[in-house]
Parts: C-alpha cells; sequence; structure tokens
C-alpha cells in the first residue's frame, strides 16, 4: 500500500493509524446495491474497510441511474452485482470483495451475516428489514439502518450492545401495500446518497470507535426544509429475545406462495398464451412490458377484478416481484380459490433470461 | 399542541404539521394521553388505521400510548419508511 493513501484521514488526530488499522481489519455486509448500498459501498471501499461482503440479485435498469450513480448507460441489463464489484475493484484494488449473488432470505440470512462484524441495511422493503433485523439479533450482529420516503430519511443503529431493535421502534412489520415504495412514490435522486453516506459514516463509529453511535436515537431527515431531529427510543428486551427467524417475512407470512422462476415462466410463454396482470404503475408499464399482458396497478387492483379471468390461471408481475406478492395476497384472500401465480423477480428477472438467451 | 408529521402520515394528511387547538377554543376535550390522541387523530384521517406501526414521540421521546401529554408538547407522527 502507497504510504500516504489514507493520509488525509490517519492526520485526523481522534482517527489516526489505529482508526486506519481497525477499518482495515473489519469485516462489513452490504445487503442491497441500489441507491442506499452505492454510496455506502464506494465510501467504506475508497476509506480502506478491509473486506466488504456485498448481496444482491437485481439488475440494472434505465430508471436506476438518477440515484444509483455507480451505474453507467452501456451497464443497464447487467447485474448490478458484477458491474460494482468491477468497479470497486478498479477504487480500491487492496480491499477484498466477498459478492453474494442473491436476495437475502429466510434460508441464508444467517449463515452470510454471521461472516460479518456488522450489517448495513441498504434494502428497499418491509420484509427483508424485518428478516435483518431477526437475523441481526439471533447473530449478534449491529445493523445500521437507512431508509427513504420521498425527500425523507430514516438513520439509526440498531443491536448495538444490547440497545433497541427495529422491533422497539415499529413492533409490527407493516404491509408493504401499506406505504408506497419508491417505485410508486418516487424519490429524489440525491436523498439516498445523503442517507446512504451517513449510515457509511455510522459504519466508521462503529468500527473505530470515534464519536457517539447512533444507537438509540432514531435520525429523522427532511430534505426539502434541510432539518433534521433525533428521536430518543428504549429497548423492550423481549426484542432481543429472538430464537429464530418467522418461517416467512412476506406480508406477514400466513400465505403459501405459489410462484414459478423466470426460466419457467418464459418457457412457458413460448408454449402458451398465459393469462399476465402486471401490476405496476401505468407510468411503468408504458415504459415496456410484455405483450398481451394486462396492466391494473396494484393500488387500483380491488377496483377492476372484472378485468381478471379467474376461471383460467394469474400470473403476477410486477418489476421485481415485491407488488406482485401483495397482489398476490389480496387475490388470494377474495377469491381462495383461483390458480394464482408470483413471477419471482418479475420483470428484471426476466429481462435478465431475455437478455442471456 | 403542534403535531409534526413524517413519511407516509404528511401524505395522509396534506400538510408537514398539524395543529390540535386545545378545548378552551373547542368546548370539547382535548387529548390526555398518546393513545387519546392516536385515536383522536384516527378518526379525523381514517387513512391513518391502515398502518401496523405508528411511533409516536412527544418532545423527542418515543411515547407508550399511557403517557400524559398537554397542550405545550411537541408531537411527532413517525411512521416506517421502508424505500431505499
Amino acid at each position: 500500500m502507497a504510504e500516504n493513501r489514507y493520509i488525509r484521514q490517519t492526520t485526523l488526530p481522534q482517527f489516526g493509524k489505529e482508526g486506519q488499522q481497525k477499518l482495515k481489519s473489519a469485516k462489513v455486509l452490504v445487503v442491497g446495491l441500489g441507491g442506499l448500498g452505492i454510496p455506502v459501498a464506494t465510501y467504506l471501499n475508497a476509506m480502506g474497510v478491509g473486506t466488504l461482503g456485498l448481496v444482491e440479485n437485481d439488475v440494472i435498469a434505465l430508471h436506476n441511474l438518477q440515484r444509483q450513480v455507480l451505474y453507467a448507460e452501456t451497464d443497464v441489463g447487467k447485474q448490478k452485482l458484477t458491474v460494482a464489484i468491477e468497479k470497486l475493484k478498479a477504487q480500491n484494488s487492496e480491499s477484498k470483495l466477498v459478492p453474494f449473488a442473491t436476495f437475502i432470505s429466510v434460508t441464508n440470512a444467517i449463515e452470510i451475516i454471521s461472516q460479518f462484524d456488522l450489517i448495513v441495511d441498504a434494502t428497499d422493503n418491509f420484509a427483508t428489514r424485518y428478516l435483518l433485523n431477526d437475523a441481526c439479533v439471533i447473530a449478534k450482529k449491529p445493523l445500521v439502518y437507512g431508509a427513504l420516503h420521498g425527500f425523507e430519511g430514516q438513520l439509526t443503529v440498531f443491536n448495538y450492545k444490547n440497545g433497541p431493535t427495529l422491533r422497539c421502534l415499529f413492533p409490527s412489520q407493516p404491509k408493504q401495500e401499506e406505504i408506497p415504495s419508491c417505485n410508486e412514490n418516487g424519490v429524489l435522486g440525491i436523498l439516498p446518497s445523503i442517507v446512504g453516506s451517513l449510515q457509511a459514516l455510522e459504519v466508521v463509529k462503529l468500527v473505530t470507535g470515534v464519536g457517539e453511535v447512533l444507537s438509540g436515537k432514531l435520525l429523522l431527515y427532511d430534505g426539502l426544509s434541510q432539518s433534521t431531529q433525533k428521536i430518543g427510543f428504549q429497548v423492550k428486551p423481549e426484542n432481543l429475545e429472538i430464537q429464530k427467524l418467522l418461517i416467512s417475512y412476506q406480508d406477514g407470512g400466513c400465505n403459501t406462495l405459489n410462484s414459478i422462476a423466470s426460466e419457467e415462466f418464459l418457457a412457458l410463454l413460448r408454449e402458451k398464451q398465459p393469462q399476465i396482470i402486471d401490476v405496476r404503475t401505468t407510468s411503468e408499464f408504458k415504459e415496456d412490458h410484455l405483450d398481451r399482458s394486462i396492466n391494473i396497478p396494484l393500488a387500483e387492483i380491488s377496483n377492476n377484478l372484472n378485468k381478471i379471468d379467474f376461471l383460467a390461471p394469474v400470473y403476477l408481475l410486477c418489476q421485481s416481484g415485491k407488488r406482485s406478492i401483495s397482489a398476490y395476497n389480496q387475490l388470494s384472500e377474495l377469491y381462495p380459490e383461483a390458480e394464482l401465480w408470483n413471477i419471482n423477480g418479475g420483470l428484471n428477472q426476466l429481462n435478465l433470461h431475455i437478455f442471456a438467451s | 399542541m403542534t403535531i409534526l408529521l413524517f413519511g407516509v402520515t404528511k401524505d395522509i394528511i396534506g400538510t408537514p404539521q398539524l395543529s390540535i387547538p386545545t378545548s378552551t377554543f373547542t368546548g370539547k376535550e382535548s387529548p390526555k394521553t398518546v393513545g387519546d390522541l392516536r385515536s383522536f387523530l384516527q378518526n379525523a384521517y381514517p387513512e391513518l388505521k391502515k398502518l401496523s406501526s405508528l411511533a409516536i414521540a412527544v418532545n423527542n421521546n418515543y411515547a407508550e400510548d399511557t403517557k400524559p401529554i398537554n397542550s405545550f408538547d411537541e408531537i411527532a407522527l413517525i411512521p416506517p419508511v421502508s424505500g431505499g
């Protein structure tokens, strides 16, 4: 290593060579390489975190580029993980990058996070956020939490030295349709970079012991008024006693989900004309969609049931396979007899296989 | 009583901040606890009932439903957000 690579931060008296050495020895897992994960991974890699685990299984889409600034136009259609690894290697050849080409799930969460000292939640849905929280409680790892809504962000560190967890703040996991996601609600490009950068800062503080870790305090950031507020909250000891993960985190996990993998669905598409209900917004649908698919946005599905033929199998589709699960749950309550299918990974995975073939 | 709104509560209520007049003006009982305030707001804005978790902070601290409140308190409604 060039002697002076990190000199601008080792010069800081509170940080010093000792801080740099701690970063070098640290093993940090970043879950998600989207709007939040990119600033987290880029800055931690630049600052010299020794081992960075990266979990992502999504594909780069054109509408990601306004906020996911590591990716270029020529990367559209490629795996986020592959592109990110290539760019992070070029940025810092000394760090060890550990890729996990998967979505974090009940079956792999504990095994993956156990390999790291601390975990960064850079995901975009409640199911994964609650799964990560519970997994971090079980594996006793601090969790650096960041989340967005419109022009606002939330930031805190959960499960630090027996401090409070996500369930101490928000005891019940919301259903995804209760609160609109960035896909439906929109997000200004710069917002995730602000919150993600704050997450990276919390990681540095956790690893080096510099400053005060944001534990037991929820930072609320409002970009429109440039105001921040810190809300104190306490641990509820029962939330630290989680012994095992739920069977499923998808919208409470009471339904068994009938799902079809993207490869199988493409094979089916070549043979038959399945009924495809695309539950994305009208504008997403206009941008691109499968031939002969019917667009019923998730928010309007209960008013448009007459557009669906429940005597035939219903294949539910969205961008990444999450909103289609919400649609699946709504429809399965209304029509328990209907044959419903969730297309796993949504259009992102389908496009990947179309590109590959 | 000033209520700051965050996340989807700002979208539901349609403003970043809400003032609840005290009983002197309205003649009605004003909410005495966090739980009273929660029901009061849920009645006024039924969309709030759909939220399975909604944290309420009093003077920048998370508060349980039993916590007493008065007209000088600053309240914040904090729903979880999921975007990334």
